[in-house]
């Protein structure tokens, strides 16, 4: 890659993988009544690889942007320690750490232009590193070309759409080539066409540039499509990480579960009898192993097959037809959730078809159990079992 | 024509109230005043005149005291508006850096704005004037030091000049402090934190960054300043008491009130002419610091 290559001393060769060890940071509680902190990142142990694009996900308030701001040295840790690749940078102010950060609005400095604000952070570079005139310029030219607003180098920040803010705000935070690029809710500003296409813009430009990247979303599906790995927070504790189809495959309790896939998967009161399922009086699946008692029931939307000899009977309240694939909206009595949406193939319709059939019949489904998931009714962790 | 009337009558009529506000008592004086300043020896109680022409203007541009009063009203000017705008920016800036305290010395450094400008020169006359009995406190100080006394209110011009220029900053701080500290509170703090990240000094945020955000600010106040300072007035006679003239430190506003109603009163001719010099001096000064801030403030 000629961006790491040519003129970029810091990034070098060496490994830049990011280790967080027993991160915990609490804020003073506002609160007069209760006054015990608020804690919003508790113990929080990861280590990030190097050249990876890690997506942060988790819903509002449950403390990745408060990650985002330990790593970015802008918070210091109550606890625990930081590593970029050997240093312990836990104590460093954000301008020694190396980090390019890219903000939620972007921050771009409105009096300034496009190629004024990518300058910026070169200008303030003293001593060995300082830089004669061209070389910011060529190198702030580079930036420019990798995010493609080479052409918009002389407009001032209001004159750009919401997405070409975001690619000279990316550009300024590249320009200085930081060790760690970290994105703030990247996309929340965009509209949906526009989320989709910097989405992949910016899976582009982290695999041409390397850099360790790590995005904080609330958007499952941001997080989903374009990182290597992702960590599920709630509430300021780590939930699951790992790749986003194994995660997805796999969820190791029922707020991952519920948290990742749209439509969100289908959650029933279960009960296990015998190593068998039951939901409501069907018996629908056999799961070896699992000792009897009360469970949550998980079930992926495309888990279904319908089947007019299938195990679980719902009622069916509509049919969304929508080419590819249909979708069947039924209820049942122990489903938690008011709906029960089921994902099916057109081909695999077997002999039925849905769309015919008459509102508030009996539509049955056979599951399958790869997409089937069992959780502890207390805990709500996965419970496996034998498929 | 008609139409235009008509149709937009119910438009005319919102505007009724506003248009006869300022028609009465500004666009009707404004006239009023550039008719006067024509009328040579007009009287205003026999409403009569002895004829028209520039005559008035002539008189006031050769008048020492008017040449004075415009030369008093310039030093003003141009001593007081940068100063207190920059001194203003300072203590706004170390207003703004504090945490404790910065409540409290917000409002005593807005103290100034709700005192009395007279009151406010009876506590000058007291620092600066000297008496029979004492020479004022700065004088103590002066000589403490080891200076001779020198007479602030009485004495050499640049020392009234300076005592003056001292009120008027001092005066016009509150106001300036009051809408700077409110304008760098309302800049996005992101900001601050995207130029921490990329290793920005806190000097050069504060020149590339903080200083054009409220430049908007720093102009509105440069224009007010320039307008206040150009009619000041009871600043002076709260110093110098109301014989300007005779002290040497009369104002332009000094200039046209003596002219109306001083003990040289009666003559609302040369009055009128003096108002309307004014007013061509702060008119064309205002169009410079428009022109140059639209240049500069660029955001």
């Amino acid at each position: 890659m000629q961006w790491q290559g040519s003129r970029l001393r810091n990034t070098g060769g060496s490994k830049m993988e990011v280790i967080l060890q027993n991160l915990t940071k609490k804020f003073p509680s506002r609160d007069k009544k209760n006054r015990d902190d608020v804690i919003a990142v508790n113990n929080f142990s990861f280590e990030i690889p190097d050249g990876k694009l890690i997506g942060l996900l988790g819903p509002s308030g449950c403390g990745k942007s408060t990650m985002l701001n330990l790593i970015s040295g802008l918070l210091k840790p109550t606890e625990g320690r930081i590593f970029f690749g050997q240093d312990d940078v836990t104590e460093l102010p954000p301008e020694n750490r190396g980090i390019g950060l890219v903000f939620q609005n972007y921050a771009l400095y409105p009096h300034l232009t496009v190629k004024q604000n990518i300058l910026f952070p070169l200008q303030n570079l003293k001593g060995k590193d300082k830089l004669s005139k061209e070389e910011m310029l060529a190198k702030a030219y580079e930036a420019a070309k990798l995010v493609q607003i080479e052409e918009l180098m002389d407009r001032k920040p209001r004159e750009l759409s919401g997405g070409q803010q975001q690619r000279v705000a990316i550009a300024r935070a590249l320009v200085k080539m930081p060790k760690v690029l970290l994105l703030d809710e990247p996309l929340s500003n965009l509209d949906a066409r526009l989320r989709i296409q910097t989405r992949e813009e910016i899976r582009r430009i982290q695999r041409e540039t390397k850099v360790t990247t790590i995005f904080v979303t609330h958007d499952q599906e941001e997080a989903m499509s374009i990182s290597d790995l992702i960590v599920v927070m709630k509430d300021g504790v780590v939930q699951q990480i790992g790749r986003p189809q194994d995660v997805y495959d796999s969820p190791d309790n029922l707020f991952v579960a519920k948290f990742l896939g749209t439509p969100p998967i289908n959650v029933f009161e279960g009960e296990i009898q015998d190593n068998m399922l039951y939901i409501g009086a069907d018996k629908v699946l056999e799961t070896v192993g699992v000792p009897d008692g009360k469970v949550f029931v998980g079930i992926r939307p495309e888990g279904f097959i319908m089947d007019e000899a299938g195990t679980l009977g719902c009622t069916l309240s509509g049919v969304e037809v929508m080419g590819r694939d249909i979708s069947v909206v039924s209820t049942n009595e122990a489903s938690v959730n008011s709906t029960v949406r089921s994902i099916i193939s057109t081909e695999n319709q077997l002999s039925m078809r849905a769309d015919q059939l008459p509102e508030k019949s009996t539509v049955r489904f056979n599951l399958i159990p790869s997409k089937v998931f069992l959780f502890d009714c207390r805990t709500e962790e996965r419970i496996h079992f034998e498929k | 024509m008609k139409k235009l009337l008509s149709g937009s009558l119910k438009g005319w009529l919102y505007l009724l109230p506003a248009i006869l506000f300022l028609g009465i008592f500004m666009v009707y004086p404004l006239v009023d005043v550039f008719v006067y300043s024509f009328e040579e020896g007009y009287n205003s109680a026999s409403q009569t005149y002895m004829g028209t022409g520039g005559f008035n203007y002539s008189y006031v541009l050769h008048d020492p005291y008017f040449l004075q009063a415009v030369k008093n009203t310039f030093l003003l000017v141009i001593i007081t508006v940068p100063l207190s705008t920059g001194i203003a920016l300072l203590i706004s800036v170390g207003l703004h850096s504090i945490k404790p305290l910065r409540e409290f010395l917000q409002t005593v450094y807005f103290l100034p704005y709700v005192t009395n400008t007279l009151a406010v020169g009876m506590v000058f006359m007291i620092l600066f004037k000297k008496t029979a009995y004492s020479d004022g406190l700065i004088n103590l100080m002066i000589t403490w030091f080891g200076g001779e006394s020198v007479d602030f209110i009485d004495g050499p011009y640049p020392a009234k000049m300076f005592v003056l220029c001292f009120y008027t900053i001092w005066v016009v701080m509150p106001f300036k402090i009051l809408i700077l500290t409110s304008a760098l509170a309302s800049v996005n703090p992101e900001y601050y934190r995207a130029a921490q990240v990329d290793g920005t000094s806190k000097f050069r945020t504060f020149m590339r960054i903080t200083l054009p955000m409220i430049s908007p600010m720093i102009f509105y106040l440069v224009i007010t300043g320039f307008i206040g300072a150009f009619k000041a007035y009871s600043d002076v006679v709260a110093l110098f008491g109301t014989n300007l003239n005779a002290t040497g430190m009369n104002t332009i506003v000094g200039y046209v009130y003596d002219m109306l109603y001083g003990d040289s009163g009666g003559y609302p001719s040369f009055a009128s002419a003096a108002a309307i010099i004014l007013f061509a001096i702060v008119l064309t000064i205002t169009c410079i610091n428009l022109l140059i801030s639209k240049k500069n403030v660029q955001y």
